[in-house]
């Protein structure tokens, strides 16, 4: 174990974290201000990845496709919220977890009938297809970086929105509390359709950058969104900072897990009982970690109302 | 009332000699839909084309093929197989992609002494110990291509290999077939999670372990997601990869596209084997649904022109099982693979080849085959089967 392969190792932590806040961060102040469970948030992760990759290959430059792809996923995202969720938000949680499954299946089915059940092409755009030296003896992949880029971008706008803002302060009044936000005059109906709006448009980003990274293809959003909602949970329901802290610590417990756990078991433990329980053991941590953190902060690490 | 039941008992008796049938039925339960449903429909798709090319019989028998999606739940292929065993009465059974489905329902059918023809799954406990005489595999054992492949490695010299798989048995077992023929050192052995989307953990420890090369069984969409971040990091200009077959089949080789250029794979067929068969169904193929077809098609065709053969030889008396089980056996099919027999635990005996994804003249990436790995292979099986 070199101090390269640690520091490489760190950035992968940290670029797989970013993207999960960029998931969590619409997850979290959807689930917070609106008190919506929505599963569906990941079949607008899904629909993004597909938008982007079939607008690059229509317009052939991905940098093109990514803005398009985002503002076409924010508008269909403020369109289910103004035709399906909204009556949802005074049922309870139930009929919002069976209602947006439904809305899943929908997506899933619905993308298969236009796109077909074989996953899309999206590779790396060329101008960030190679790597970078960054050390003597680490190079690392110049896209990874690039989404390590747009993710800190990402989340430092956010952070001036929702700190310096007054769009920024309805959001925190609503998730604070959402009964006086509304006595005091605030226009809910609008203020949701536009978080949801800024939920789906990150999404799209996160699919657009992990599209290149992943499979493009049907069903892919179901596998982040658990993360997504480990992350939420983790970091405190509403709030920003909490979705940015969780997805740091669920990204670097994750790679680290699998990096070193069954490294250090084997040094240990007999190498039987290690090569059992290590590659087990890396895939639970960061649900460990989840218990972990409920145990003490049952509310998560940092509550919006607090 | 009894008077006449009684001579319909008669008559039944009496009528022991077995007459041909007037058609044929086929239960085809696959994965439709899903994330695996493209494997399903490439079966389908090959299945339905040999009944093309058969004028729509089996064997001179009119064929009705009843085909349901199992959504690769095991308990949906269950139900659905009961229902085609007892309430449509189908004749055949077949279609099944994965190995945890056909476990699910393999009983209702072998049960029922229903002949199932796998055209895909092949577990290793129908191979061995729990051989079946109303089973039959058209396409190989799960560890058939990754023996393949690890002969191929350790042949090539080869000494110091980075292996990776997920953690499930089916994984394990795949490696187990590695391992079988590859002899030297390994510089790594990672398990990762079922389902795992980024593999640059993974990729970090082979660039640091320095392996010779590097074999990665995942299947499905991990295969994707590790393929494109493996040309991504750049690996593939420091480390040959090798893969199993079904990582690079045609349908995935088309989505994928560059990531998956140069690699090393083994699998029993491709798409230029040099053959009658092959050419035609190649050709038909790609006509009747515009793409190349992939190894599941041609398993898919493989089945169906089985089954066409056998109830030719026993002349469309279905009703005799020894008899059916005999033409089976015998297999006097031309397979799209080339040489084709059957070992006795019913899996084929057959060669595998070494393939690797280059462009054609057209600029579409497919499988061209380099080498013959291994020449009329039985699978390690057979010697615990009692058949």
């Amino acid at each position: 174990m070199t101090w390269l392969l640690f520091l490489e190792q760190c950035l992968n932590g940290l670029q797989f974290g970013l993207m999960l806040f960029l998931l969590a961060a619409g997850l979290t102040l959807v689930f917070g201000i609106m008190d919506l469970i929505n599963l569906a948030h990941g079949s607008l992760y899904m629909v993004g990845a597909y938008l982007v990759a079939t607008l690059t290959q229509a317009t052939g430059s991905f940098f093109l496709a990514v803005p398009l792809g985002i503002v076409a996923t924010a508008l269909l995202g403020m369109v289910l919220e103004a035709m399906v969720l909204r009556g949802l938000y005074r049922r309870d949680h139930l009929s919002q977890v069976l209602a947006t499954f439904a809305l899943i299946l929908i997506a899933n089915e619905t993308t298969r009938a236009i796109w077909g059940v074989q996953p899309l092409s999206l590779n790396v755009p060329d101008g960030l297809s190679g790597s970078v030296q960054l050390l003597p003896g680490l190079s690392y992949s110049a896209f990874r970086l690039a989404i390590i880029a747009v993710g800190l971008a990402v989340a430092a706008l956010l952070y001036f929105v929702v700190t310096r803002t007054r769009i920024g302060m309805l959001v925190r009044a609503g998730a604070s509390n959402r009964q006086m936000a509304t006595a005091m005059g605030t226009n809910i109906k609008w203020l949701f359709t536009a978080v949801f709006g800024a939920g789906a448009a990150l999404c799209a980003l996160a699919g657009a950058m992990l599209g290149p990274l992943l499979a493009v293809q049907v069903g892919m959003g179901e596998n982040i969104l658990i993360l997504a909602f480990v992350t939420v949970v983790i970091g405190g329901i509403g709030s920003i900072r909490g979705a940015f802290i969780g997805a740091l610590l669920v990204g670097v417990v994750d790679t680290f897990g699998r990096a070193f756990i069954p490294t250090i078991l084997r040094a240990v433990l007999s190498p039987a009982f290690a090569d059992a329980a290590g590659p087990s053991l890396a895939a639970i941590s960061i649900y460990l970690l989840m218990i972990g953190v409920l145990f003490w902060k049952p509310q998560g690490l940092f509550p919006a109302g607090s | 009332m009894k008077t006449k039941l009684l001579c319909l008992i008669l008559a039944g008796a009496l009528s022991g000699y077995v007459q041909a049938a007037d058609k044929i039925k086929v239960g085809f339960i696959s994965t439709l839909s899903g994330p695996g449903g493209v494997l399903g429909a490439a079966i389908r798709d090959g299945f339905n084309l040999a009944l093309e090319h058969t004028g729509g019989k089996l064997g001179g028998l009119p064929a009705e093929v009843i085909i349901e999606d199992d959504q690769q739940k095991p308990d949906v292929a269950k139900q659905l197989a009961d229902r085609l065993v007892k309430r449509d009465k189908v004749d055949i059974g077949t279609g099944i992609v994965f190995q945890n489905i056909l476990q699910a329902a393999q009983a209702s059918f072998l049960g029922a002494d229903i002949f199932y023809i796998s055209p895909n799954t092949g577990p290793s406990d129908l191979a061995g110990a729990n051989c079946n005489p109303y089973f039959f595999a058209v396409s190989w054992v799960s560890d058939s291509y990754s023996e393949a492949t690890g002969k191929n490695v350790n042949d090539k010299g080869y000494k110091n290999v980075f292996v990776i798989a997920p953690n499930y048995p089916g994984g394990k077992d795949v490696v187990n077939g590695f391992k079988r023929y590859y002899k030297g050192a390994y510089a790594g052995e990672v398990y990762t999670k079922l389902g795992q989307l980024d593999y640059a953990v993974e990729i970090s420890q082979m660039r640091a372990a320095k392996p010779d090369a590097v074999f990665f069984f995942l299947p499905g969409g991990m295969g994707v997601n590790f393929l494109k971040q493996w040309q991504q990091a750049g690996m593939g200009k420091d480390f040959p990869l090798f893969g199993t077959g079904w990582s690079f089949d045609q349908d995935t080789l088309a989505a994928v596209g560059e990531p998956t250029l140069g690699a090393l794979n083994a699998a029993h067929w491709n798409l230029d084997l040099d053959n009658a068969a092959n050419k035609k169904f190649v050709a038909d193929f790609e006509k009747k649904y515009g793409r190349l077809p992939n190894e599941y098609a041609s398993q898919g065709y493989d089945a169906a022109m089985l089954i066409d053969a056998a109830v030719r030889d026993v002349k469309g008396k279905i009703e005799d099982k020894a008899a059916l089980r005999k033409a089976l056996e015998a297999a006097t099919f031309k397979s799209v693979r080339g040489a084709f027999k059957f070992n006795k635990n019913h899996f084929p005996i057959q060669n595998y080849y070494l393939r690797q994804v280059v462009k054609d003249d057209k600029g579409r990436y497919v499988n061209k085959t380099v080498s013959t790995i291994f020449t009329d292979h039985p699978d390690a099986y057979v010697a615990a089967c009692n058949m």
